[in-house]
């Protein structure tokens, strides 16, 4: 079997977790005998192509069927976007994005007098002619190469996908790894959201990565139930290091949020619950690690309930300064509000930290030993919070029990499963 | 003749109600009523009423020749007679039949046996008195909880002289004998043991309505013919059930009230068999042989081993700090703690922390009124903490009065305690001294004590402490309304100062604070910050 696969970075070219995704499923296809051409809108060459062969977009000649496409794509041209649009990826390095010049340098010339199309596989600005372009690229790949299946991983490769399905008529498989409204709750861009139900229409088949997700496509963008599979993502510690120092400069325990400090994330339900938990029992530090539009915010609400003494904020942390967090941590909270899958509880209990995680979150779906509650559930939240601080029992019992657990959660038996979504196809 | 031995599991536990850590010491209510009593209402509506009609009718119908066995644990009977006096009085009907037997069993359902033999056998003597109080019967055959039994348990059932217990006939126990025998205690073969036949019990309780099943529909022909089909020289089939197998568990709709309307017919008529309670068969038949069991059985679950209640590290950990507490308990002498006590040994609580159900069966959650085991187990160790602290400033208040040592600290442990009540009692009174906000109290309550402290100023933290011991005598020695009385004066005459004094706010906030670190722990930071606060007073000024 042969799968041409749409995506939109891999590793080590990632801003967010969608390239870790993607480079764990396609590792775990491949050792069960499926060829995959995964193709990303630019290839630097460094990338790891032991178990896929990569197609940079950059490379292919548009031919003129392809060309002929570009009507179909006419009412989502140009559309021109900046807002947060990507998964897993976080604020700091979206910024970064943003402000680097030489994204505003991007080939923007028209493409229908050209044979070959830059790409800077980036989240830019021109985000949305990008993702025009990818889509026409594929249209030719497509054409060019001999495959049995389709399968794109979220909404900027949806065009693609959906091309590549006009031109060959092969199955398509979509891959919802986050839907716009997990990215801006209620309030949606209209484009994005557009492009997204087309492209689970179209499909034959869409893939979620979690139960929660899979509502909300059934739900929100009205797809039947039969037609969305959910799949839940694995995880690859391969590149852990267990080695961290971890000394403490503090008595206290420590109970840690650890992500975007945005309405979607919840932090604020983790300010009340720390409120209510150093008021009876004052010997816990709290720190909140990440940005974002509400950390401000955050940070005078500590200041009012008169706590600041006791919590802490650590600005955005990245690479070793998470595994050092996760390494001081007693506690781990994610109190999502809306989270389509959620990574991050499983580093820390591959870090030995017990985890609480909200019930409104995909990884809530696959995870045994940890506390679920209700995002909104303050009272809940703190009760957790002291009870795996001073219970010990609890604690241990989450440490012994949540290593083999995450160690469980393979990408190869995501990959089994995806295997069998596209026999379903064919 | 054969013999069928019906007994009856009622049971029903305290629940506990969502008791947050922030209830710890304020709070010492932990059990939900309305679910309790709210559950107790809906199962005597579905079950207990109706099938104690049945088996009435029933007796009335055959009279000495159908028989039946209860075990009414003592948290049911407490309910009983709290939410359900109508249950209560339909019992009494049948134990003056003179067709019903009534067993022994620990009062709260607890799993003390396993731990603690004083408290195994106050908990049966605690049960055998309500049960002649409340339903009027004494009864002679001992049932310990969920069947739990293993020689030792036995054998401190036969001290109490007890003729015959009723366990569960465990397959790994018996291996290739039947349960179909009576069988002796190995270390003391005077008490004879009824063994259930799990899988004519099962097929009543569990599988009675499962679709599923090869066998469904049961009938009560094809039940009476599995009776007749064991083997012609076994003697006595015991079912044991929950009783709310019967319109609870399965319910009226699948035909459970008329299998059982029409079985002691069927029996009567188409086999060899008699019904006979527990202790008139344990009469009748003569034990075959010692039953040795090492290790604990139960009737639960496929291990039919106590994995349901005890072995995870929370269960155990639950498990053993109650137990821990044991040694104080049988200290005291207080209606209110004691109740409690018995209340939380329910086995219940630690059902409830059972991790297996992640693999296998959701019987386990569907008795549960937690999402998880974890909830269950904060639940419980917050109340636990909560009793704990109860528990031991009522033995220091007993020692201090005794004359007993009291160390240093456990002295702060009581001082924590008096401002506790003393806040208490001041809400009580009502608002008048100030706007009945207990935090405003706290606050001037504070000051109050740190106002006589920050007189001798400095000195080692020996000397502090010192100080609070001989201070704190006069207060704990006078009646607590009169403590109240002299703070409560106190308060009005610093909040008049206050008054005055055109105010610094700064010097309170800090005061505030270094009162509270102390009482906390005399850690080295206290120094510090009563240093520190010190210095602030002075540039205030």
């Amino acid at each position: 079997m042969r799968v041409l696969m749409f995506g939109w970075e891999f590793p080590p070219h990632i801003t967010g977790g969608l390239g870790t995704a993607c480079f764990g499923l396609t590792k775990g296809i491949a050792k069960h005998n499926v060829d995959v051409i995964f193709v990303v809108p630019k290839a630097y060459g460094d990338e790891d192509g032991s178990s896929i062969r990569l197609v940079a977009a950059e490379n292919i000649d548009v031919s003129h069927t392809s060309m002929q496409l570009e009507e179909f794509w006419k009412h989502i041209q140009y559309l021109e976007i900046s807002s947060n649009i990507v998964p897993y990826v976080d604020p700091e390095e979206f910024k970064k994005i943003i402000d680097s010049s030489d994204l505003e340098s991007t080939e923007t010339s028209s493409f229908t007098s050209r044979k070959k199309f830059k790409f800077t596989g980036k989240y830019g600005p021109n985000l949305m002619s990008e993702v025009t372009r990818y889509a026409i690229i594929a249209a030719t790949l497509a054409s060019e190469n001999h495959f049995d299946v389709i399968h794109a991983h979220d909404w900027l490769t949806y065009p693609a996908g959906i091309a590549a399905k006009m031109v060959s008529g092969k199955p398509l498989v979509i891959h919802v790894h986050a839907t716009e409204f997990d990215r801006s709750g209620e309030n949606v861009n209209q484009s994005v959201y557009d492009i997204e139900r087309r492209g689970m229409e179209v499909a034959d088949k869409i893939i979620t990565v979690s139960n929660y997700t899979r509502n909300i496509v059934i739900t929100r963008y009205g797809i039947p139930e039969d037609k969305v599979i959910t799949v839940h993502n694995g995880v690859d510690f391969s590149n852990h290091q267990d080695d961290i120092d971890s000394e403490r400069g503090v008595d206290e325990q420590v109970v840690t949020f650890l992500g975007r400090v945005t309405f979607q994330k919840g932090p604020d339900y983790f300010v009340e619950a720390a409120n209510k938990v150093i008021k009876k029992h004052p010997n816990v530090r709290f720190v909140m690690a990440g940005s974002g539009d509400m950390l401000n915010r955050m940070i005078r609400r500590v200041a009012k309930l008169g706590i600041a003494h006791k919590f802490h904020f650590t600005g955005f942390l990245k690479g070793q300064d998470v595994h050092q967090m996760f390494a001081l941590s007693d506690v781990y909270v994610m109190p999502s509000v809306s989270e389509p899958f959620g990574i991050s509880p499983l580093e820390a209990m591959r870090s030995n930290v017990p985890v609480i995680i909200s019930k409104q979150s995909g990884v809530s779906e696959v995870l045994k030993y940890a506390i679920k509650v209700d995002f909104w559930d303050v009272d809940a939240l703190a009760d957790s919070i002291y009870g795996l601080l001073n219970y010990k029992a609890l604690a241990n019992f989450f440490i012994e029990h949540g290593q083999d657990e995450v160690n469980n959660l393979k990408w190869d038996n995501a990959a089994k499963q995806v295997i069998d979504v596209y026999n379903s196809v064919l | 003749m054969k013999t069928i031995c019906f007994y009856f599991q009622v049971h029903q536990p305290y629940r506990l109600r969502r008791y947050r850590f922030f209830d710890i010491g304020k709070n010492h209510n932990y059990f939900d009523d309305f679910a309790n009593r709210s559950i107790m209402r809906k199962v005597a509506e579905k079950c207990y009423l109706p099938t104690n009609k049945l088996m009435l009718d029933l007796i009335n119908e055959y009279g000495y020749r159908f028989k039946i066995s209860y075990s009414i644990s003592g948290t049911a009977l407490d309910q009983f007679e709290q939410y359900a006096p109508d249950v209560l009085d339909s019992f009494r009907k049948l134990a003056e039949t003179g067709c019903v037997e009534f067993l022994a069993e620990t009062h709260s359902h607890s799993l003390s046996a396993l731990k603690n033999k004083d408290e195994f056998y106050r908990q049966i003597e605690s049960q055998t008195k309500r049960l002649e109080e409340l339903v009027g019967y004494k009864p002679k055959t001992f049932r310990n909880t969920e069947l739990i039994y293993s020689d030792e348990i036995g054998a401190m059932v036969a001290d109490l002289g007890y003729k015959a217990m009723l366990t569960e006939g465990a397959k790994h126990i018996l291996g290739w004998k039947s349960s179909n025998f009576l069988y002796a205690n190995a270390i003391n073969p005077k008490l004879k043991l009824l063994l259930k036949n799990f899988r004519l019990s099962d097929d009543i309780a569990f599988r009675f309505s499962n679709r599923d099943w090869s066998e469904w529909p049961l009938t009560t022909e094809k039940f009476v013919h599995w009776l007749n089909n064991i083997d012609p020289k076994e003697e006595i089939v015991n079912l044991f059930m929950d009783y709310e197998t019967f319109g609870e568990h399965q319910w009226a709709e699948t035909g459970i009230f008329d299998f059982m309307r029409a079985l002691p017919g069927r029996v009567f008529s188409s086999s060899n068999f008699e019904f006979l309670t527990p202790s008139e068969a344990a009469d009748k038949h003569q034990p075959i042989a010692l039953l040795h069991v090492p290790y604990p059985i139960s009737w639960a679950d496929e291990e039919r081993d106590l994995t349901a209640w005890l072995g995870n590290e929370l269960q155990d950990e639950a498990f053993n700090h109650l137990y821990s507490l044991s040694d104080k308990i049988d200290k005291l002498n207080d209606a209110d703690l004691k109740r409690d006590w018995l209340y939380l040994q329910t086995s219940d609580h630690f059902y409830y922390m059972c991790t297996k159900w992640f693999s296998d069966g959701d019987v386990h959650k569907y008795f549960n009124p937690y999402d998880s085991p974890y909830e269950a187990f904060i639940n419980f160790m917050n109340v636990l903490s909560d009793f704990t602290i109860r528990l031991k400033s009522k033995i220091l208040e007993l020692n201090y009065f005794a004359n007993t040592k009291v160390d240093m600290e456990e002295i702060d442990i009581l001082i924590q305690l008096y401002k506790q009540k003393m806040l208490e009692l001041v809400k009580i009174k009502g608002g008048e001294i100030i706007n009945g906000n207990g935090n405003g109290f706290a606050k001037n309550a504070e000051e109050v004590s740190e106002v006589k402290k920050t007189k001798p100023k400095t000195g080692t933290k020996t000397k502090q402490s010192k100080k609070l011991t001989s201070e704190k005598p006069k207060v704990v020695s006078k009646e607590k309304t009169t403590s109240v009385k002299v703070s409560a004066s106190k308060v009005k005459s610093i909040k008049a100062k206050s008054g005055t004094e055109t105010t610094k706010p700064k010097a309170p906030k800090t005061v505030k604070k270094t009162s509270t670190s102390k009482v906390e722990s005399k850690s080295k930071a206290t120094k510090g910050v009563v240093k520190k606060s010190a210095s602030k007073t002075k540039k205030a000024k």
